[in-house]
């Protein structure tokens, strides 16, 4: 018997203001794989991938790591369980700097009560550096802000800041929006960087090429359901565009 | 250019910090050299600790991305609550924190109603300025109670340090300032009040409790509001159910003067101070160098308009110069 996927979703529905935007989708992410997620806007992307970050909450539908049922309340209980989320461009704050955006939320203190208290800047600043380095990403200083860096760059922090907290699946949605030719290949590039470091990856984009670059399996949704699930290498670009 | 928009997001009250001292050298040199005496700097000191309060807690609540319009009306309905219970016979110190429980009340409500109902706190707190205001004329009873002739308020009116220069006021104003300014500069607390501020979403998304986050900043607000009215109300030995009015905007206008963003995400603590005494300095300024005192307004709104404008086109440009590495 073949070990649990990662992540299971099975019979998921969500419903908004009347709107069936998900209906009775199934869904898997094996661990080590990179699943390319497409379809129109309002195919339903959006929201499954809402549902597994815990921004939204499912309207019935389960979802089971490695075959345990679990409850995402929250972006905090996604984190977690491993779950980490990169927004095209809702993912970081620009008016603060690399070191306060990888650490919001989860700040090592020195002192606290109750999960509040005094910030360890000095290695909140070293993890940092060591978290940039890590993705290969050389910026000079923690301390420079968001707004001064480049899309390709911010997408690099956001990539550090989920590699840094030990991820098990890496959601991206849409990363290379706005990016120029060679910020978008540097992201791809992580993005094929991750089954090697033992994380899964779910990468959501409207551009075909780029999902048959990086991905394992591709995953097309239409009008809230999946439509097609087959392995890159069993398929091809033309084949995926007549489901959509 | 680059440069200049970083220095203004990393220090942001630095242009205010610098126009403070220029104005100070020009009305000392105006008022032939009493401006900067002593009896005239225990004047304008003895005052700040109330309007700074207001300032710092508006600043911080900004910072988050939000507004407070009622903290002049709970300026004065803070302190006529306290006031009513020591009449009343409450130990003084309880009085006090009733009365900052009310204010904490009033912060609740406000972030409660703006949070749960999604809609602008401008508007929230607009209607909570009148309803507060109306409350404070109504327990009043019309009249303005008499604080006991015997009440020691000596912690907070009593003259202290070199030269008897601070009020006792000074020194607690100066705690609440080192304590906010540690919390927004050293705490994980203040981290997500300006991540909560900065970008909204993108905070939520990455676990911070946008909504917790916002209402403590609006209870914060409140507090401080009610605590620098209990202090004037002690400096002035009666509760005027009018106190405050007009002080919103003057809190406002400190925020912005310091350099505090209207989009929220972007200010500081120091800045608040820096605008709340650049207001003090002006006003006590002025009439030092013996001109006419309505230019008071005139001079603060002006101040105004060019903070944000400096601002807002310091944020243009910056976005502009955006380049690709």
């Amino acid at each position: 018997m073949p070990a649990a996927p990662l992540i299971a979703v099975r019979d998921m529905h969500k419903w908004y203001a009347g709107v069936h935007a998900l209906k009775g989708v199934d869904f898997d992410v094996q661990t080590r794989e990179v699943v390319g997620l497409v379809g129109d806007n309002g195919a339903g992307k959006s929201t499954l991938i809402k549902i597994l970050s815990g921004v939204h909450r499912p309207d019935r539908g389960e979802i089971r790591i490695e075959g345990k049922p679990v409850e995402i309340a929250s972006p905090k209980a996604a984190m977690r369980l491993g779950i980490e989320t990169i927004y095209q461009d809702a993912s970081m704050v620009p008016t603060m700097s690399i070191a306060r955006n990888l650490f919001v939320g989860r700040e090592p203190l020195r002192i606290g009560v109750g999960g509040i208290g005094l910030i360890d800047h000095a290695r909140m600043r070293r993890e940092s550096m060591k978290a940039i380095a890590d993705v290969d990403l050389h910026l000079r200083s923690p301390d420079a802000l968001l707004a001064e860096l480049s899309g390709g760059q911010r997408q690099g922090v956001a990539i550090a800041r989920a590699m840094h907290f030990k991820s098990r699946v890496l959601i991206l949605d849409e990363p290379t929006n706005h990016l120029s030719v060679k910020e978008t290949a540097k992201v791809l590039g992580f993005v094929r960087g991750l089954p090697p470091q033992g994380v899964a990856g779910i990468l959501i984009s409207h551009n075909l090429h780029h999902v048959f670059e990086s991905c394992d399996r591709i995953v097309a949704m239409a009008r809230g359901e999946i439509v097609f699930d087959k392995k890159v290498a069993e398929t091809s670009i033309d084949d995926v565009q007549n489901y959509l | 250019m680059k440069n200049l928009f970083r220095i203004y997001l990393e220090k942001p009250e630095l242009a205010g910090l610098a126009l403070l001292i220029l104005l100070a050298a020009l009305f000392d040199a105006r008022s032939g050299g009493a401006f900067l005496s002593a009896d005239n700097l225990r004047g304008i000191l003895g005052l700040l600790p109330e309007v700074g309060l207001v300032s710092i807690g508006v600043t911080i609540l900004m910072i988050c991305g939000e507004f407070d319009l009622s903290v002049g009306s709970t300026f004065a309905l803070t302190p006529m609550a306290t006031s009513l219970l020591i009449i009343a016979g409450v130990p003084t110190f309880a009085a006090i924190l009733l009365g900052l429980l009310i204010a904490a009340a009033i912060g609740f409500i406000n972030g409660f109603i703006t949070l749960t109902f999604a809609i602008p706190s401008f508007i929230t707190t607009l209607g909570m300025l009148f309803i507060v205001r109306s409350l404070t004329v109504v327990i009043s009873g019309g009249f303005p109670p008499l604080l006991p002739d015997d009440l020691n308020t000596a912690v907070f009116t009593q003259f202290v340090g070199p030269g008897g220069l601070f009020r006792g006021s000074f020194v607690w104003f100066l705690g609440v300032a080192l304590a906010a300014s540690a919390m927004m500069g050293n705490s994980n607390l203040g981290n997500w009040i300006r991540a909560t501020g900065g970008h909204l979403e993108a905070a939520g998304a990455m676990g911070v409790p946008a909504r917790r986050v916002k209402l403590f900043c609006f209870i914060l607000c409140s507090m401080l509001a009610g605590f620098g009215g209990i202090i004037q109300v002690f400096r002035l030995h009666s509760p005027l159910p009018s106190i405050g009015d007009g002080l919103e905007l003057q809190a406002v206008a400190a925020a912005v003067i310091g350099g505090t963003a209207l989009s929220g995400g972007v200010g500081t603590v120091l800045g608040a101070i820096v605008g709340a005494l650049l207001i003090r300095v002006i006003d006590n300024g002025l009439v030092m160098s013996q001109v006419d005192a309505n230019w008071f307004k005139f001079a603060v709104g002006g101040l105004t308009i060019l903070a944000v404008v400096s601002n807002t086109w310091l944020r243009r440009t910056a976005r502009r110069m955006k380049v690709e590495a």
